[in-house]
């Protein structure tokens, strides 16, 4: 079988298994459909939660940004990882005691305002919409450069297959499709890596192999990756180029992001107890570090042997004569260009300018220390895409890469989808303007508007292709996760004196600078220069996010206290076991 | 429930302290040891690593995971203490 059949065979399995799973757990109720029931196991959940959080961005793109940007890569390593420090400590457990279905559920609730229910489920909207973007550009991508279907297609059958599950089985059914898609695509990330790492260092422990000797030398990998980056004038591996505040911004806006992304918290309403919610969140954290402990491995591996091949290879322009010409060019002595490189070539991920005519790849960087100018231009997803091959590795390997970006993708895409159909069926309808609608009415709605949301959502996929690299994208919905959700949802739950007019403040005054900075500075009008202390539209949420928080302070500070029924509530989620009777 | 609202109020005290106590790592490990100080630690290493960078794409995301396990055996250990079912 080649490496196109092995990826059919590879994504026609995984699909089905999917929509087994969905058949098998259709949702009865609106509590299956928004909360599976209350009734997930903690670990079952942390790995659901893995699957949920883990995207396109992570599985594809992250490995590829580490191996460019060496140590500045480090924001996405510790940015998406540490946030569930505060879920765990700051907000799931008591939002889980509160026990309802959604966030803004919980805004409402606490901020006895319909009003500050209506923004709050313009914010999940906001940061989910943008987020989804990311999404299904990962889908089309993953189809049209393994597969051969065009991109819009890619989406289309995409969407299909996550439109079965979320509408049919809810949250109950995304649950169990992301236990078996966290499966298939751990295990799709991990086995390329152990390979490499064996490659590169003779050790099969990627996290080991990071810190430990080439094969067969004394040196440490760090150290020759370091010498061999600065000799074609990169910045050192293990530093960065970028300010100390800026680095220190986005990772603080991607942790606090994440700790205020809706698709997130809302999966810890899908487990019994705020016990079972800490629980969840320390699985959950443990299955995403299996992932994220071996991305920077994978990256600097991946960038040793990028250079190891690529570099001063002569190029062969014939695609037709390849093995020919390889074979001529080894006979006297020379490098060819690799087979992979002219497979991903044709993907456009791949860009080879022959500036000095010599007909040699030239990979460098801005200060080379040989004043030559670089002619390679990789596209940072490549890295893991093309790992397998670069490699060696067997095409059922590449095969088991196309599945597992896939179910990253989609595993995502799911759970955003939850968020948007339950804000508008749940939040809009059901509590803000319908309050009368049954039970079955509700369910009913909760399945159309997931039907609207896939549509929706393919559309911006379909669209998004001009958008820039998928883990970019994503990053800017933590910035508004962070500035708009985070602050309201954490006073609310620690400062009891928090009312509806600090609440409805402090959501406006993070969601829309935040917003206006990120479309200013990447619109043409923007650049660099401009923005306010070096902090760039990544790492503006944590800014604003402070901004937020005071705004919402002074302003219930000068206005009346909520009522005490409000202060007795606050006072009841922060107790495991007080809620209980409510919990139906 | 038969929990008196002194011992709410203790226990709710005791977990205000217990995860700012946590917070206080969590921001020495990741932003201390991976951002600010990293310059400094890097003329340490561990294995083939220099031991700022290490932290910032390794140590730390160990240690967010040791920080959560701890915080679910401490808050156990709270409710059980102030009779709490949790």
């Amino acid at each position: 079988m080649d490496q196109q059949q092995w990826s059919y065979l590879f994504v026609g399995l995984t699909f089905g298994l999917y929509i087994a799973i969905a058949l098998w757990a259709r949702a009865g109720s609106t509590k299956d459909f928004y909360v599976a029931g209350h009734d997930i196991h903690p670990a079952l959940n942390g790995m659901a939660t893995a699957a949920d959080w883990m995207s396109a961005a992570s599985f594809l793109s992250m490995a590829g940004l580490v191996a460019f940007l060496g140590y500045g890569g480090s924001v996405y390593l510790m940015g998406w990882t540490g946030g569930y420090v505060l879920l765990a400590l700051l907000l799931a457990p008591f939002l889980r005691e509160f026990g309802k279905f959604t966030v803004p559920d919980f805004v409402g609730d606490r901020y006895y305002s319909k009003v500050a229910r209506v923004i709050a489920v313009i914010c999940a909207l906001m940061v989910s919409f943008t987020y989804i973007a990311g999404q299904m550009k990962g889908v089309g991508v993953a189809f049209s450069s393994f597969l051969g279907v065009p991109f819009n297609w890619g989406i289309f059958i995409g969407s299909f297959i996550v439109f079965v599950y979320a509408v049919l089985g809810g949250m109950k059914g995304i649950t169990y499709t992301q236990v078996a898609q966290y499966v298939v695509l751990i295990f799709a990330y991990t086995v390329p890596a152990i390979f490499i790492s064996l490659i590169v260092t003779n050790n099969p422990i990627p996290q080991l192999g990071f810190i430990g000797n080439m094969s067969g030398s004394e040196i440490s990998m760090l150290d020759k990756l370091n010498t061999v980056v600065t000799d074609l004038g990169f910045t050192e591996y293990t530093s960065t180029t970028k300010s100390k505040i800026d680095v220190f911004c986005i990772t603080a806006a991607l942790m606090f992001g994440t700790a205020g992304l809706p698709h997130v918290i809302i999966r810890f309403f899908t487990v019994k107890s705020a016990k079972a919610a800490r629980k969840s969140a320390g699985w959950a954290l443990m299955f995403i570090a299996l992932l994220y402990t071996v991305a920077p491995a994978v990256g600097a591996f991946a960038r040793m042997n990028f250079i190891d091949t690529v570099n001063e290879a002569t190029y062969i322009a014939d695609s037709e004569n390849y093995e020919e010409r390889a074979a001529a060019i080894l006979a006297e002595g020379g490098k060819p260009v690799p087979e992979w490189y002219k497979d991903w070539e044709k993907t456009d991920l791949l860009k080879f300018n022959d500036l000095n005519g010599d007909g040699m790849m030239q990979y460098r960087g801005p200060a080379a220390p040989d004043g030559l100018e670089n002619e390679v231009v990789p596209n940072r997803d490549i890295f893991v895409l093309a790992n397998p091959q670069i490699a060696n590795l067997p095409g059922w390997v590449i095969g088991l890469v196309v599945a597992g970006g896939l179910a990253a993708a989609l595993s995502t895409a799911a759970g955003l989808l939850m968020v948007i159909s339950s804000a508008i069926s749940h939040d809009l309808l059901k509590s803000t303007f319908y309050p009368n609608m049954s039970e079955k009415g509700e369910l009913r709605a909760a399945r159309l508007s997931a039907f609207a949301a896939v549509i929706a959502a393919a559309l911006i996929g379909a669209f998004a292709s001009s958008l820039p690299f998928v883990a970019q994208v994503v990053a800017y919905a933590f910035g508004i996760a962070a500035a708009s959700l985070f602050p309201i949802i954490v006073l609310g739950i620690f400062w009891k004196r928090m009312n509806k007019e600090g609440a409805i403040a402090a959501m406006l005054s993070g969601l829309i600078p935040t917003m206006a900075y990120i479309i200013y500075f990447k619109s043409e009008y923007g650049s660099e220069a401009g923005w306010w202390f070096g902090v760039s539209p990544e790492g503006i949420g944590f800014v604003f996010m402070w901004v937020a928080l005071a705004v919402g302070i002074v302003t219930a500070l000068v206005t009346p206290a909520p009522p005490s029924a409000i202060q007795q509530l606050v006072e009841d989620i922060r107790i495991p076991g007080q809620r209980g009777a409510l919990h139906e | 429930m038969t929990v008196t609202s002194e011992s709410k109020k203790a226990y709710w005290r005791a977990t205000i302290r217990f995860t700012l106590s946590l917070l206080v790592i969590w921001f020495l490990v990741s932003y201390g040891a991976g951002i600010l100080f990293r310059e400094f630690l890097d003329q340490f290493s561990i294995g083939g690593a220099p031991l700022g960078f290490w932290f910032a794409q390794q140590g730390a995301i160990y240690a967010f995971l040791a920080l959560i396990i701890i915080y679910c055996i401490g808050m156990s250990r709270l409710e059980k203490k102030y009779g709490i079912e949790g």
